[in-house]
């Protein structure tokens, strides 16, 4: 008689094998380096927080949680300080280069991944690439002295036509004069933008360029165009990368500083138009305020470094688990 | 009564229709057509510089199922991508002679580039449903795809229509809703077949479509195509042997010698194919020697 499952199971006590890896010595050398290097970028993001922490404690003790919402900023003199206008200044900055780059960036990619003829793609690639790598003062001397004059009559017609939208909004009657548009938010905003396209273009060129083959076949195998490819097939593929491209986008504008400093005119006080003179930045504030504060002003700055910090590291890493994660399915294999 | 044509067809392959078959009603008259259905007039392919298909022609008749058989890079998947332009997009790709569907050549003929293949549907050896679409946007996905305007009623209609031409309705008409990708292997590859029939198509082109699956499934998917066969013409390419006997009225065998371009060897009736071929390449290769 053939035994059954349960009765060799029953007779036949089991007993797990214990997995024991040995290595040998280069495994183990390199095993230890890599962890190593691993390591320390977390001991770096640390100490960086720690840091800041540590050097603002002295200015978040005194303002508190007013520090969020105050609207001025003199700590050297021992008065209020607080990032309530100069934290909404950036973010406006960074969404206004945002709508700017993110549609300029899905566009491009799709040229160089299903447009572009073959030979051509690596040139495109390598020149959008090369934009990322001019320093962010050039841009920075570019949109004050080349770009801005072009602007603000851009931010006038949008004041003097527009300006029922309070985003438009620009204060006085109509028409404004031209000068009353300079050193925006808006300006700011588009010269990041420049800055922002090749990092967002990178990202969304690469998850583009991975869009499977075989669905890209079978939607033109129906009868479809290059542009029902790029709806059905390669958009909702790269719909990760567009999303984590942009917020990778958003990271570098955040942090923008030497561009924005140029280019704004420091203001303390929240106002919600774009076109109209004043903006701020965390960073432009930093750059601006180092060399003239004493210790409670540089506690402040640090105090506010620490908040950008913060929002920078929450944004990069919602934007890598989104690019990381891809798409349900993509790898499905049968 | 050989109905394919294999050696050096010029232009007379009318011979090869024969009777009713040939008489087609349109616009009020009755005139011969020659050839109906899918045919193919000394094609020739290259990737590059590199030949890889030379001097095709066959007929493939219309309602009936047509095999491509042979060894591995012998060419019959070239050439049932040149049967609705799927070859030239390949970067490099180019061909030589003609195609023509209904007697209309495909290639330089008056259709546009999408209603050559919206009329000649194509099924892959990888069954590549839209993930993000369900069960019932995949189906109808073509008809976004190529421009076809329908209501809702008619909508319904195809899908349903689609769905059990593939013989897929009973096992999805509840969850319709659902990702395509849900569906087993097998399930995918006759989703992918509904979506090719949604759009109407007259020829069906099948790439090796049961050689991601297993034995079951693959055993689906051959009544599929053997009911399928009543409404639309079909060209199978296909590596494994029995299928093709079980499947295809007619066979055609490719065969690409050393360095040297594929070429059909032998095209006839599959029970010709397969019991006295005529050539000795063919029946060593359906006996099993190579390949």
């Amino acid at each position: 008689m053939i035994p059954t499952q349960e009765q060799t199971e029953s007779v036949v006590p089991e007993e797990r094998i214990e997995i024991a890896v040995r290595r040998d010595v280069p495994d183990r050398i390199y095993r230890g380096v890599a962890t190593a290097a691993g390591f320390t970028t977390l001991a770096l993001m640390a100490l960086i927080g720690g840091f800041l922490l540590f050097r603002g404690a002295s200015a978040l003790r005194k303002a508190g949680f007013s520090f969020l919402t105050t609207e001025m900023w003199a700590p050297d003199q021992g008065g209020d300080f607080g990032i309530g206008a100069v934290l909404p200044y950036t973010i406006q900055i960074s969404l206004v280069a945002l709508f700017i780059a993110v549609p300029i960036s899905i566009a491009t990619a799709l040229f160089i991944t299903q447009y572009a003829p073959t030979r051509i793609r690596r040139p495109l690639t390598s020149l959008v690439d090369l934009l990322a790598a001019i320093p962010s003062l050039i841009y920075g001397l570019w949109g004050l002295f080349y770009l801005q004059p072009r602007l603000i009559t851009v931010g006038k017609w949008m004041g003097d036509n527009l300006g029922w939208i309070p985003l438009f909004k620009a204060s006085g009657p109509a028409p404004h004069s031209i000068g009353q548009f300079a050193a925006s938010t808006f300006v700011a905003g588009v010269v990041v933008s420049l800055m922002v396209i090749p990092l967002c273009t990178s990202v969304m060129r690469e998850v583009f360029a991975q869009a499977p083959m075989g669905e890209q076949e079978a939607a033109l195998a129906l009868g479809g165009t290059k542009w029902g490819v790029i709806r059905d097939v390669v958009l909702p593929f790269g719909r990760g990368g567009i999303i984590g491209g942009a917020m990778l986008g958003l990271g570098r504008a955040l942090g923008e500083t030497i561009a924005v400093t140029l280019i704004i005119s420091p203001m303390f006080v929240r106002q919600f138009s774009i076109m109209e003179q004043g903006s701020n930045s965390i960073a432009a504030l930093i750059a601006l305020k180092f060399s003239e504060s004493n210790a409670n002003g540089i506690s402040a700055l640090m105090a506010a470094g620490l908040a950008l910090f913060l929002l920078t590291l929450l944004v990069n890493a919602i934007a890598s688990v989104i690019v990381g994660k891809g798409r349900s399915g993509a790898q499905t294999e049968i | 009564m050989s109905t394919i044509n294999t050696q050096s067809t010029t232009s007379n392959t009318s011979q090869t229709s024969s009777g009713d078959q040939s008489i087609i009603h349109s616009a009020g008259e009755v005139f011969i057509e020659s050839p109906r259905g899918l045919s193919a007039r000394n094609v020739s392919c290259w990737f590059g510089e590199k030949k890889v298909l030379e001097g095709v022609n066959l007929v493939m008749r219309p309602l009936e199922v047509t095999a491509l058989i042979g060894p591995s890079g012998c060419g019959k998947s070239t050439f049932l991508r040149t049967l609705n332009r799927m070859h030239e997009l390949v970067p490099g790709a180019s061909l030589a002679g003609e195609i023509q569907l209904n007697g209309d050549d495909i290639y330089r003929g008056a259709m546009p580039l999408t209603e050559v293949r919206r009329h000649i549907g194509m099924v892959f050896q990888k069954p590549n449903p839209f993930p993000a679409m369900t069960i019932a946007e995949n189906v109808l996905s073509g008809l976004r795809l190529s421009g076809l305007k329908v209501d809702r009623h008619e909508r319904d209609d195809i899908l349903e229509t689609s769905l059990k031409r593939a013989g897929l309705w009973k096992e999805v008409k509840d969850r319709l809703g659902e990702p395509g990708r849900a569906l087993s292997g097998g399930q995918q590859q006759r989703l992918c077949i509904a979506r090719s029939l949604a759009v109407k198509p007259q020829v069906l082109l099948m790439d090796e479509p049961c050689s991601a699956l297993d034995p079951s499934s693959t055993r689906r998917i051959e009544e599929t195509v053997q009911e399928l066969s009543d409404t639309i013409t079909i060209v199978i390419v296909t590596h494994n042997m029995q299928q093709a006997q079980r499947v295809s009225k007619f066979c055609a065998f490719f065969l690409a010698e050393e360095n040297q371009p594929g070429r059909i060897v032998e095209a006839d009736l599959t029970a010709k194919i397969f019991t006295t071929p005529r050539d000795e390449r063919t029946n060593a290769y359906v006996s099993g020697h190579f390949g």
